[in-house]
C-alpha cells in the first residue's frame, strides 16, 4: 500500500479533472446543436445509468452493445462509455446521455445502441424518437436542463450521481473528493469540524432530524478505548431508494464522511450496515473501499497524518426495525434486531457497549461538501430550521417517477406538479404519503406547505427518510392505512406489548372495516388504540406506527365513515364492498367474461345478456377487463 | 429507576416483565410489557418506570388519567391474546397477570375475538409448557440464558408470532434443558408450570394395595408455610410430618436422613481422593464436586462431558433414600418391592426427571416412584381439607426419619459443603470440631471461596450457585486454572430454597433470605449436627452397608455419568 | 422438518466460513448470509455447526434465523418469484399481481410448488419504482406487469 501525500492528491486531482472536464463543461453548456465525429468533435463520452432501476431494464446490455458498436466502427479511442450512478429520472429509464452536447436519451433499449452510435456519435444527428417529450407542449427536449423534472432540483447529496463513474476513485477526486478529509487531518481540530457541521444546520436525514453536529459532539464527549462510526444504510421504507442510489452513484462520499466523523468523535472504526437486498450498492461500496485503501484515504496513517480509520461492511437481513439505531446495533452484534430503551444512547453505549455514532447515508453524503464549500453555503439553502436539501424517492401515481433532490422549503405542489409532472393518466390527486410506515398521508390542503421537519410533523406526517408516494382518486385511504399497518405488523420485532398486539388488533379492526363489517365504535377504538400505542411503544418504529392510520383518519374521516355506514368504498379498492354487474343492454352475450371468470360466477346463453352470481363472484375484476363492450360495471 | 424510587415511598407501580432478585444475578429488565408507564413532565410520550432513571426535580405522575388509560389498554391487549381459562389454570391465584387485571379493574375485553397467536404446548417429566399463555415478558429467556447460561430457550420469530421456544421449536426434552425449573419460578403466568403429579399421588394414597412412603426434602419445611399464609421463613417441619400422615402416607420419613447418608458416602470419597492426592497421585480428579443437584448433573453431562469424572459419584439424597427404602427397609419390613411407592416432596422440578434416569433404576424399576414439588404438596393438603396452620407437630417415622443439622442445611447454598466439612474434619483428624459452624461458606454471593484449616492442611473450597456461576467454575477447570479441593454446586439461586418447585417468590429476595435463615436455625436447634453421628445412619452401616464405599454402598448409593451433549 | 444430514464437504465449508470470521458471535449474521449462499437455505444441522463453532446456544442462532426475513430454513424453488409490495408497486396494483400468481401456481406466499419449480415471496422495494409494479424471478426483474401477463411469463420457465 502506498501512502499518498497531499501533493500526490493534488496531482491526481489535476489528472482526473481532465476526465471530467468534458462533462463539467458540457454541464454549463446549453446547446441544441449536437456533436458528432463527422462534425469534427474530437472526443465524446456516453454516460449510461447503472443504477438498480435502469439495470433492471438491461442497461448493462446497452453499455455492452454501445461498446461493441464503437469497436465495429473503429472509434473506441474517441468515445468513452461510462457507467454512472442514477440520473434520477427512473420513469424514463434507462437513461443514456451524450457528452459534450448533453443529449438526454430516455427509455433506451439495447437494440438502440447501434443507432445511437451511427446516427449521433458518428453523424452528429440526434435520435429524435429517444428524446424526452414534454407532456404539455408535446415537443422533444434534448437537454435535461430544460425538463421540468430537473428544473427545480438542487443537487447536493446527489451531486455526483449520474455524473461520475462510481467505480473510479479518480473521478471522485476530480470533484473535490477527499479534499475535505485531507484538509481536515492536517489543518483542523475535531472541535472546529464539529463546529462547522453545527453551523451548517445539517440535521439527520434518516427521519427524526436530530442535528448532526450535536450528535457528533455528544459522542466525542464519551471517552473509551474504542469508538465506532456507523453508517445506517438499512433503507427499509417500502418505496424508498434514496440511500441506495447514493451508495450506487457516489460511494466515496460516504466513506469520506465516515472518516471525517471518525476524526471528529475520536474513532478509528467505521461500520456500514447495509441491506443484503442491495447487491449493487454493496458491490460499489466494496470497490470504493478497496480503492480508498489503495490510495491511502482509509487504513493506517491516512495521508501520513497519523490518523487511522477503516471501514467494514455488515449486512442486514431483512428487518425494517433495524433502521432504529439500537436495533441496528444489536443486529451488527449478531443478535436479533430488537431495540432497547434509550437512554443510554448509542453515543454513550452502542456497538459492543462502546460509544457509537450512527448517521444515515444521505446525512453523511452532505458532510464532505459542507466542509469544502463551507457551512454558510449550506446554511443558505433551505428554511430557517431545516437547512440544505432533501432527496425524495418520488413514486406512485405520478408521471415522473424518480429520485429528486430539492431545497428544504420547496412545497409539495412544486414537487408533485412541477417536478413530478402531475398525477398519472390525468386522474385527480388525492393524497401524498411521506415518511413511509412512520409517516402520514397529506392531502390537497397541505400541498402548499413548505417541506421541512417541523411543518411535516405539524401536518401529521413526517420527513422520514424520503419516500414520497402520490395517490389518486382510485386509491382507498382505508386500504392504504391497512397496507401500512400490514407492513408494520409484519415488521414489528414483537418485543413490546403495544406494538406486538396493539398493531395486530388495529389491523384486525381495519380489515373488518374494509370488509364492510365495521361499526362506528370501531373507529373510536381505532383512534384510542392508536394514541396509546403512540404513547407507550418502546421504540421509534412502534411510536410512529399508528401515524398512517391517524393521518388518514384525520384527513379522510369521511371515507372511513362511508365504509362503515354505507358499506361503500369510493375508490373501489375494497373488494368485499364491490358488486360487479352486467348491463343487459350493452352485453352482446359473447361469453368471453364467462370463459375467463376464475370463479365460474358468470352465466348466460350465447348471444343473450349474461349475469354475475354475486355469491360466487370473487371480485377479481377479470370480467371487466375482458369485456369488449363496456357492459360490466362495478358499484 | 423510577420504579424503585416509587416503591421506596410506598407507591407500587405495576409491571409484568421486570424482575430483579436483588443480590443474585436473576434480573430481567427488557422494559417491554409497558405496564409500568408513567407520565414524566416535559416528556412527549409515557416513560417506563422500570428503566427510566430518576433525575433531580423530575415530576412524575404514576396515576394520571393518561397513564391509567394507557395501562388499562395494554392490559386489555395482553388479555386479547391470552386464553380465558383462569379458573382451571394451574397458576390461578398465583398469576401476576390475573392480579394485575383485578387491580386495574378490567371488567371487559374490548379487543377479544381477534387472532390468538398459536404456540406449542408440551409436557415434559418436569415442566409443563403452555405457551398460549405466554405474555412475552422474557423472564424465562433471561433466566435460562443469562443466569443459567443453558440457552435451551430463546425468542424466536418476530412480531405477533414471537414466542419463547426451545431450539428449532423442538420439544424441551430434545434439548439441553437441565430441568432446573427456574423458568417456572419466574414465569408470571401459567405458561410455564410444573408437571402435576398430584392426581397420581391421590390415586396411590387411596389404593389399599400400596404402601406409600414420603420423603420431604430439607428446603420444603422452610417454604411450605408460605402457601398457607405464613411468613416466609416459618419452619413447619412438625406440621409437615402431620400433614403427610393425615394425607394417608403409610410412613413419613425424611430426606434429611438420606442427606446424612450422602455426606457419609461423599465425605468418604473426598477423603479418598485427598489421600491419593497427598500421596502424590497425579491422576486423581480434584476438585471433587458435589452431585446432589440433578439440574447440575444434567448441566455437566450436556456441557462438560469431558469433565464428568470430577463430580462425586454419590447419588443425590432423594435417590439414596429410594435405594435404601426399597432394599434395606423393605427387606426389613417384609414389603415386596412392587407394593412400595416411594414419593419425594421436593423444592425442585429436576427431581421429577431424576427419578426416571435409567442409571438409577434397580432392575428397570425406579427407586423413587415420583417426586412432587412443594407447591403440589400444598395443593394436595388444601384439596384434602387439612387445616395446615392448626395441625399439631409430630415427628418423622423411624428409622429413616432421624436426621442431623448437617442434613437440614442441604437446602441452602453452602450447606452441603458445610455438612461435608463437619464430617470430613472429624473423620480425617479423629478429633472433635472446635467450632461446628463454618460461617465462611455461608451467604448468597454467587461464587464463594474459603480455605479451611484442617489441622494444618489448608482445604480450599468453593461454592457456586446458579448454573451460570457453575459454568465459570467449570471453564476454569477446563483451562486447568482451578485451585480447589472441593466444590459445591447448586443450580438454583440460593440453592434448593430457591428451587423451581418452591412457592413463588415473585421477585422478592427477602423470601429466599428468610428461608435460608430458617434452615440454619433448624440446624442450630438440632441435638446432633454431624451426619456421622446420626444413630440410624450408624445402624444402617452396621446392619446393612458395612462401610462407606463398600461394594453394597457402591451398588446402591453411587452412580455414573455419561456424555449427553447434543452434537 | 425431516432430519437432514449434511455432506462432509458442506460441514467443512460451514466451518471454514466460521473460521474466516474468527468464530466471533458478533459475525453471526454475516456468517449466516454466507452459509445460506451455499445451498439457498439454512437447515438445522448447519445452524448447529455454526452454534458450536461460535460457542453460543443453538437456540440463539435459531432465534436470529427466524427473526430476519432474509433467512430461510426451507429450500426455495428453482425459480424463486418475488413480488414487490413496496408502496409504489402497491398503489400501481402489485397486490393483484400477487393474487394472480397465487392462483396460477396454487401456492401461498412463502411456499414452494410441489415440483420444486417455483417458490413465492414478497419483498419491499427492489428500487425499480419507475417500472412498478415489479416482480422478480431469480435475478431477472419484470416491470410494468399486469395480472394477465403472469401465465405467459411463467411459461418461459419450461424446465
Amino acid at each position: 500500500m502506498k501512502t499518498l501525500t497531499v501533493d500526490d492528491l493534488a496531482a491526481i486531482k489535476k489528472r482526473a479533472e481532465k476526465l471530467l472536464e468534458l462533462r463539467e463543461k458540457s454541464n454549463a453548456l446549453v446547446s441544441e446543436e449536437s456533436c458528432g465525429i463527422e462534425k469534427g468533435t474530437g472526443h465524446l463520452q456516453i454516460l449510461c445509468c447503472g443504477g438498480t432501476g435502469c439495470k433492471a431494464s438491461e442497461s448493462a446490455l446497452i453499455v455492452k452493445n454501445l461498446k461493441a458498436s464503437l469497436e465495429q466502427h473503429g472509434i473506441s479511442d474517441k468515445v468513452d462509455v461510462i457507467t454512472t450512478g442514477c440520473f434520477g429520472f427512473c420513469e424514463k429509464g434507462p437513461i443514456v446521455k451524450i457528452i459534450p452536447d448533453n443529449t438526454f436519451y430516455t427509455q433506451v433499449k439495447p437494440s438502440d445502441a447501434e443507432e445511437i452510435v451511427s446516427e449521433h456519435i458518428i453523424a452528429g444527428r440526434k435520435v429524435e424518437r429517444l428524446l424526452y417529450v414534454d407532456p404539455e407542449t408535446q415537443k422533444h427536449i434534448s437537454d435535461s436542463k430544460h425538463m421540468n423534472f430537473y428544473g427545480k432540483q438542487v443537487r447536493v447529496a446527489l451531486r455526483n450521481c449520474g455524473l461520475i463513474d462510481p467505480e473510479n476513485i479518480e473521478e471522485y477526486i476530480a470533484r473535490d473528493g477527499y479534499a475535505a478529509l485531507a484538509d481536515m487531518v492536517f489543518h483542523k481540530t475535531p472541535e472546529e469540524v464539529i463546529g462547522m457541521i453545527k453551523a451548517s444546520g445539517l440535521r439527520g436525514r434518516g427521519g427524526a432530524g436530530f442535528p448532526t453536529g450535536k450528535k457528533w459532539e455528544f459522542c466525542r464527549a464519551y471517552q473509551d478505548d474504542a469508538k465506532y462510526v456507523v453508517c445506517n444504510a438499512d433503507e427499509g421504507d417500502p418505496g424508498a431508494f434514496m440511500d441506495r442510489s447514493i451508495m450506487e452513484g457516489d460511494p466515496h462520499s460516504i466513506l469520506e464522511a465516515m472518516a471525517i466523523c471518525g476524526f471528529c468523535i475520536g474513532s478509528n472504526n467505521g461500520l456500514i450496515y447495509i441491506r443484503a437486498e442491495y447487491p449493487l450498492a454493496v458491490h460499489r461500496l466494496q470497490v470504493a473501499l478497496e480503492q480508498a485503501r489503495e490510495y491511502g484515504f482509509l487504513g493506517k496513517d491516512i495521508l501520513g497524518s497519523g490518523f487511522d480509520f477503516d471501514i467494514e461492511i455488515r449486512y442486514g437481513a431483512g428487518a425494517f426495525v433495524c433502521g432504529e439505531e439500537t436495533a441496528l446495533i444489536h443486529s451488527m452484534e449478531g443478535k436479533r434486531g430488537e431495540p432497547t430503551l434509550k437512554p443510554p444512547f448509542p453515543a454513550e453505549s452502542g456497538y459492543l457497549g462502546k460509544p457509537t455514532n450512527v448517521n444515515n447515508v444521505e446525512t453523511l453524503a452532505n458532510v464532505p461538501v459542507i466542509l469544502t464549500k463551507g457551512p454558510e453555503w449550506f446554511a443558505s439553502i433551505g428554511t430557517e430550521k431545516s437547512k440544505g436539501t432533501k432527496v425524495f424517492a418520488l413514486a406512485g401515481k405520478i408521471n415522473n417517477v424518480g429520485l429528486i433532490e430539492v431545497p428544504m422549503g420547496t412545497t409539495l405542489r412544486e414537487i408533485i406538479y412541477d417536478i413530478g409532472g402531475g398525477v398519472k393518466n390525468g386522474k385527480k390527486f388525492k393524497a401524498v404519503q411521506t415518511g413511509g410506515p412512520s409517516g402520514g398521508c397529506l392531502t390537497e390542503k397541505h400541498l402548499d406547505i413548505p417541506i421541512d421537519y417541523e411543518s411535516l410533523t405539524a401536518a401529521g406526517s413526517m420527513m422520514g427518510s424520503g419516500g414520497m408516494i402520490v395517490m389518486d382518486e382510485d386509491d382507498c385511504m382505508v386500504a392504504i392505512a391497512k397496507f401500512y399497518l400490514e407492513f408494520i405488523v409484519g415488521e414489528s420485532c414483537g418485543k413490546c406489548t403495544p406494538c406486538r398486539i396493539g398493531n395486530k388488533r388495529m389491523l384486525e379492526i381495519l380489515t373488518k372495516i374494509t370488509e364492510g363489517k365495521g361499526e362506528m365504535k370501531d373507529l373510536e377504538m381505532l383512534k384510542n388504540l392508536a394514541e396509546v400505542i403512540k404513547d407507550t411503544a418502546l421504540c421509534g418504529l412502534g411510536q410512529t406506527s399508528p401515524n398512517p392510520v391517524l393521518s388518514t383518519m384525520n384527513n379522510f374521516y369521511e371515507e372511513y365513515e362511508e365504509h362503515v355506514k354505507k358499506h361503500k368504498c369510493r375508490a373501489k379498492k375494497c373488494k368485499a364492498l364491490l358488486t360487479y354487474t352486467i348491463n343487459p343492454e350493452k352485453c352482446r352475450g359473447c361469453g368471453i367474461c364467462a370463459k375467463d371468470c376464475p370463479a365460474s360466477a358468470i352465466m348466460g346463453d350465447v348471444r343473450k345478456p349474461h349475469v354475475i352470481n354475486p355469491y360466487l363472484c370473487i371480485r377479481c375484476g377479470m370480467c371487466m377487463s375482458r369485456c369488449h363492450f363496456g357492459a360490466i360495471s362495478v358499484l | 429507576m423510577i420504579l424503585d424510587a416509587a416503591a421506596s415511598i410506598g407507591i407500587n407501580i405495576p409491571t409484568l416483565c421486570h424482575m430483579d432478585l436483588k443480590g443474585t444475578c436473576v434480573k430481567n429488565r427488557p422494559a417491554s410489557c409497558r405496564l409500568c408507564v408513567v407520565e414524566v413532565q416535559g416528556r412527549r410520550n409515557l416513560a417506563p418506570a422500570c428503566a427510566t432513571k430518576c433525575m433531580p426535580d423530575m415530576v412524575v405522575r404514576t396515576n394520571s388519567m393518561r397513564v391509567i388509560k394507557a395501562r388499562k389498554t395494554i392490559a386489555e391487549l395482553i388479555l386479547s391474546d391470552h386464553p380465558n381459562d383462569c379458573l382451571t389454570c394451574p397458576k390461578c391465584g398465583e398469576c401476576e397477570l390475573q392480579a394485575l387485571v383485578t387491580r386495574l379493574n378490567i371488567t371487559q375485553m374490548p379487543f377479544s375475538g381477534g387472532e390468538l397467536s398459536q404456540r406449542k404446548k408440551e409436557l415434559t417429566p418436569s415442566i409443563m409448557r403452555n405457551m398460549d399463555k405466554c405474555i412475552f415478558c422474557r423472564r424465562c429467556e433471561s433466566v435460562c440464558n443469562n443466569v443459567q447460561t443453558v440457552g435451551a430457550l430463546g425468542a424466536v420469530r418476530r412480531g405477533f408470532n414471537t414466542t419463547i421456544a426451545p431450539t428449532f421449536d423442538k420439544m424441551v426434552k430434545d434439548t439441553n434443558c437441565t430441568y432446573c425449573g427456574q423458568c417456572v419460578a419466574v414465569c408470571p403466568t401459567g405458561a410455564l408450570t410444573e408437571h402435576d403429579d398430584t392426581d397420581r399421588l391421590m390415586d396411590d394414597l387411596c389404593n389399599p394395595d400400596k404402601i406409600v412412603i414420603a420423603q420431604p426434602a430439607p428446603a420444603v419445611r422452610a417454604a411450605l408455610g408460605e402457601e398457607f399464609g405464613m411468613a416466609p421463613g416459618t419452619l413447619v417441619t412438625g406440621k409437615l410430618a402431620s400433614a403427610l400422615r393425615q394425607l394417608g402416607f403409610d410412613y413419613v420419613f425424611d430426606t434429611d436422613f438420606a442427606a446424612d447418608l450422602t455426606i457419609m458416602e461423599e465425605g468418604a470419597e473426598i477423603l479418598e481422593r485427598l489421600k491419593k492426592f497427598l500421596a502424590g497421585d497425579k491422576t486423581v480428579k480434584l476438585p471433587i464436586m458435589t452431585s446432589c443437584c440433578p439440574a447440575w448433573v444434567n448441566f455437566y453431562e450436556h456441557e462438560f462431558p469431558d469433565l464428568i469424572e470430577y463430580p462425586s459419584s454419590a447419588r443425590s439424597p432423594q435417590q439414596m433414600f429410594g435405594a435404601i427404602a426399597k432394599s434395606y427397609w423393605a427387606e426389613k419390613m417384609g414389603i415386596p418391592r412392587e407394593k412400595l411407592v416411594v414419593v419425594s416432596i421436593m423444592p425442585c422440578l429436576a427431581k421429577k426427571y431424576e427419578v426416571t434416569r435409567e442409571e438409577l433404576k434397580h432392575e428397570k424399576l425406579q427407586d423413587v416412584d415420583y417426586s412432587i414439588s412443594t407447591r403440589e404438596l400444598a395443593r394436595i393438603i388444601k384439596r384434602a381439607n387439612i387445616g395446615f396452620a392448626e395441625l399439631p407437630d409430630s415427628d418423622f417415622d423411624s428409622p429413616m426419619g432421624e436426621s442431623t443439622g448437617a442434613g437440614v442445611i442441604f437446602g441452602t447454598t453452602g450447606g452441603v459443603l458445610e455438612a461435608a466439612l463437619r464430617t470430613v474434619y472429624e473423620v480425617y483428624t479423629g478429633e472433635a470440631l472446635p467450632k461446628i459452624d463454618f460461617t465462611e461458606v455461608r451467604g448468597l454471593e454467587g461464587i464463594r471461596e474459603a480455605t479451611i484449616d484442617i489441622k494444618g492442611f489448608p482445604l480450599k473450597v468453593c461454592i457456586a450457585h446458579t448454573l451460570g456461576n457453575a459454568r465459570k467454575v467449570m471453564e476454569k477447570l477446563r483451562e486447568g486454572k482451578l485451585d480447589y479441593h472441593v466444590v459445591e454446586v447448586m443450580a438454583c439461586p440460593g440453592g434448593c430454597i430457591g428451587g423451581g418447585g418452591q412457592p413463588y417468590h415473585h421477585g422478592r429476595i427477602e423470601v429466599l433470605q428468610a428461608r435460608q435463615k430458617a434452615l440454619y436455625a433448624e440446624d442450630a436447634s438440632k441435638p446432633i449436627r454431624k451426619s456421622h453421628e446420626n444413630p440410624d445412619i450408624v445402624a444402617l452401616y452396621k446392619e446393612y452397608l458395612g462401610a462407606p464405599l463398600s461394594e453394597r454402598s457402591e451398588e446402591l448409593l453411587h452412580t455414573h455419568y455419561s456424555d449427553k451433549s447434543i452434537k | 422438518m425431516a432430519e437432514i444430514k449434511l455432506a462432509c464437504e458442506v460441514i467443512k465449508q460451514v466451518e471454514d466460513i466460521c473460521e474466516k470470521h474468527g468464530n466471533k458471535p458478533g459475525e453471526l449474521i454475516n456468517i449466516l448470509h454466507e452459509c445460506q449462499g451455499l445451498h439457498g437455505y439454512l437447515p438445522e444441522p448447519m445452524q448447529r455447526i455454526i452454534a458450536r463453532k461460535l460457542g453460543i446456544p443453538a437456540a440463539q442462532v435459531y432465534g436470529v434465523v427466524t427473526f430476519y426475513s432474509f433467512f430461510t430454513m426451507t429450500p426455495k424453488g428453482r425459480h424463486p418469484i418475488s413480488v414487490c409490495l413496496g408502496t409504489a408497486c402497491y398503489v400501481r396494483g402489485s397486490e393483484k399481481l400477487l393474487e394472480e400468481i397465487k392462483r396460477v401456481l396454487g401456492i401461498d406466499v412463502g411456499e414452494t410448488t410441489p415440483d420444486g419449480k417455483f417458490s413465492l415471496d414478497c419483498l419491499r422495494c427492489v428500487g425499480a419504482c419507475g417500472l412498478a409494479p415489479v416482480m422478480m424471478i431469480g435475478e431477472k426483474v419484470y416491470g410494468r406487469m399486469e395480472p394477465q401477463d403472469i401465465r405467459k411469463v411463467l411459461e418461459e420457465f419450461a424446465d
